[in-house]
């Protein structure tokens, strides 16, 4: 492969790894600490990405859409939790299975009604509408570049803020032990709160962000939502570490597996079946680790 | 009702820390504790024993938030607490060591006590981290550790420590020394006097009667969700037969 195709797919392929990362990092954090299977986490990336572009077009403005529906999004995911999630906390997987569901129908009702079922396009920001030549025909878009370092900013500042700081200290007291988080004198409803709002957050930050390198359309967020369980679940559920390595290998994999033809055995591999090599990678990865690569070990 | 009964009655709200009133509580159907009354003072410390079963961890959890009691009241200085979040009842002042201590296994010693240090209620801040490892040298020692590399004796040292960093008037031990090796047990125990001595009031729940006694002002016994007996110890140790009934030692 010639080497700066290469360097490219590298870069698209950490590219949507980190994406993926933005995503998956809410779903596993509010499985890891609340103990909640939010399956409408991928609904919250496709109304990101429906948000940036209804806003960019109303506002005028990519940032002053991303400034805007980082707040409607962070004030979204505080209502769903106080009107609906707070009930999930005691009841079992297959309610919060239900409920979850359910809030994708209305999630793609609301998004049909709103913004009709038309692919849309958003155009990128002029400031980063460059490219960054490689060669005489090859280039490599500003945005994507300036997208991977965002996400590489807000995952080191998740990590500042989960092991580092006072409230990460009291999030992980309440993933082991609620009770006697709450009787230290520390609302756990209200930080449960808050790390739903901030998980739902990053998803539709991560839709927002990624509506300008591809298609804003209506079956993204169960798309992303699929891929992002398998982050999960290879990452080791409820750890953020886990996530990020599984979602860079995801990324890789799918990059790759779409752009390499190969041959096993005579049989050759078509591209077309790159769809499936994520699913195989995280075959391969449980039956080697079945608790994935970096289970949490709360005991 | 009387002048007087008023009077005392202001009276005692001033010094009543916590007060759990006519306490019922069931854990499922079983009905634990049959209509339990405890206060304790300022400055006070009261051992409360018992054998296993007859309602002592119920009646702490009732007082704490824990386990919403049936029906009674619970109140803490005066103020009504009965189905108040345990937050909101440990803000007010209130600090709980539990039965097989709490610590957070995947934090390290030191955000064990980092995440709950605060000031109390009224502003009082004391109890500093310097303060704390001052107390449990060993904890100063091992303060990158994780929570579940300790001991026992560290583990219990360190709930005390973390319970005792909220700066709080009133601390609830469950089972104090359980599980701990005579020497280390002792030493908590003179722990516990010396924060006797800081003016923080307890209830203490241990087996060890004779250490419990001979720290406690008070001693209260339960027997199935009962309150049989409440006094000094004295009193308590001129009984054995009943001491024998009760307790079993």
């Amino acid at each position: 492969m010639d080497p700066y195709i290469f360097l490219i797919q590298l870069l698209n392929g950490v590219q949507y790894g980190l994406l993926l990362f933005l995503v998956a990092s809410g779903l596993t954090l509010i499985f890891g600490i609340m103990g909640v299977i939010n399956l409408a986490h991928g609904s919250f990336y496709m109304l990101g990405a429906y948000l940036a572009w209804s806003l960019t077009a109303q506002l005028g403005n990519f940032w002053l859409a991303l400034l805007a529906g980082f707040v409607l999004s962070v004030v979204l995911g505080i209502l769903l939790e106080w009107l609906f999630i707070r009930h999930l906390y005691r009841r079992d997987h297959l309610q919060q299975v239900l409920l979850t569901y359910g809030l994708i129908l209305i999630f793609s009702e609301l998004r049909s009604i709103v913004w009709g079922d038309d692919v849309h396009s958003v155009a990128v920001p002029t400031l980063l509408a460059g490219s960054i030549p490689l060669t005489e025909t090859l280039a490599y878009p500003v945005y994507r570049v300036w997208l991977s370092i965002v996400c590489v900013v807000l995952a080191a500042g998740m990590y500042y803020l989960i092991q580092h700081t006072r409230l990460g200290m009291m999030v992980r007291a309440g993933a082991s032990n609620r009770e006697m988080t709450q009787s230290l004198g520390i609302d756990i409803g209200l930080l449960y709160r808050l790390v739903f709002a901030f998980g739902v957050a990053l998803a539709a930050f991560a839709g927002m962000l990624a509506a300008p390198v591809s298609s804003v359309f209506p079956g993204m967020g169960n798309q992303v939502l699929i891929i992002c369980f398998v982050v999960v679940v290879i990452g080791g559920i409820g750890s953020v570490k886990g996530a990020m390595a599984a979602a860079l290998l995801i990324g890789l994999v799918d990059t790759f597996g779409k752009v390499v033809e190969f041959e096993i055995s005579g049989f050759r591999v078509l591209p077309e079946l790159a769809g499936m090599s994520v699913f195989v990678m995280m075959a391969i990865v449980l039956l080697w680790r079945p608790e994935g690569l970096f289970a949490r070990r709360l005991r | 009702m009387a002048a007087a009964d008023c009077l005392e009655l202001e009276d005692m709200s001033d010094d009543v820390l916590i007060e759990a009133r006519g306490i019922h509580a069931y854990y499922g159907a079983s009905h634990v504790l049959h209509g339990v009354d405890l206060h304790l003072r300022r400055g006070e410390t009261i051992g409360l024993m018992g054998r296993n079963g007859m309602g002592k961890t119920t009646l702490l959890r009732s007082m704490l938030g824990l386990l919403p009691p049936a029906s009674g009241s619970v109140q803490v200085r005066g103020r009504g607490m009965t189905g108040a979040a345990p937050h909101r009842i440990a803000r007010a002042g209130v600090a709980y060591v539990p039965e097989g201590r709490g610590i957070f296994p995947n934090l390290s010693v030191r955000e064990n006590l980092l995440m709950a240090a605060r000031a109390g209620h009224d502003g009082r801040d004391d109890w500093t981290l310097d303060r704390a490892l001052d107390t449990f040298p060993r904890l100063r020692e091992r303060l990158a550790h994780g929570g579940q590399q300790l001991s026992g004796g560290e583990q219990q040292m360190l709930t005390i420590a973390r319970a005792l960093l909220t700066n709080p008037d009133v601390l609830i031990l469950d089972e104090a020394t359980e599980g701990l090796a005579p020497l280390v047990a002792q030493e908590i125990w003179r722990i516990l006097q010396r924060i006797r001595e800081s003016g923080i009031s307890s209830i203490i729940v241990d087996k060890n009667f004779s250490a419990v006694s001979t720290i406690a002002d008070r001693n209260v016994i339960l027997v199935k969700g009962q309150i049989v007996f409440q006094g000094g110890s004295e009193a308590l140790r001129a009984r054995p037969q009943l001491l024998q009934a009760w307790l079993g030692v």
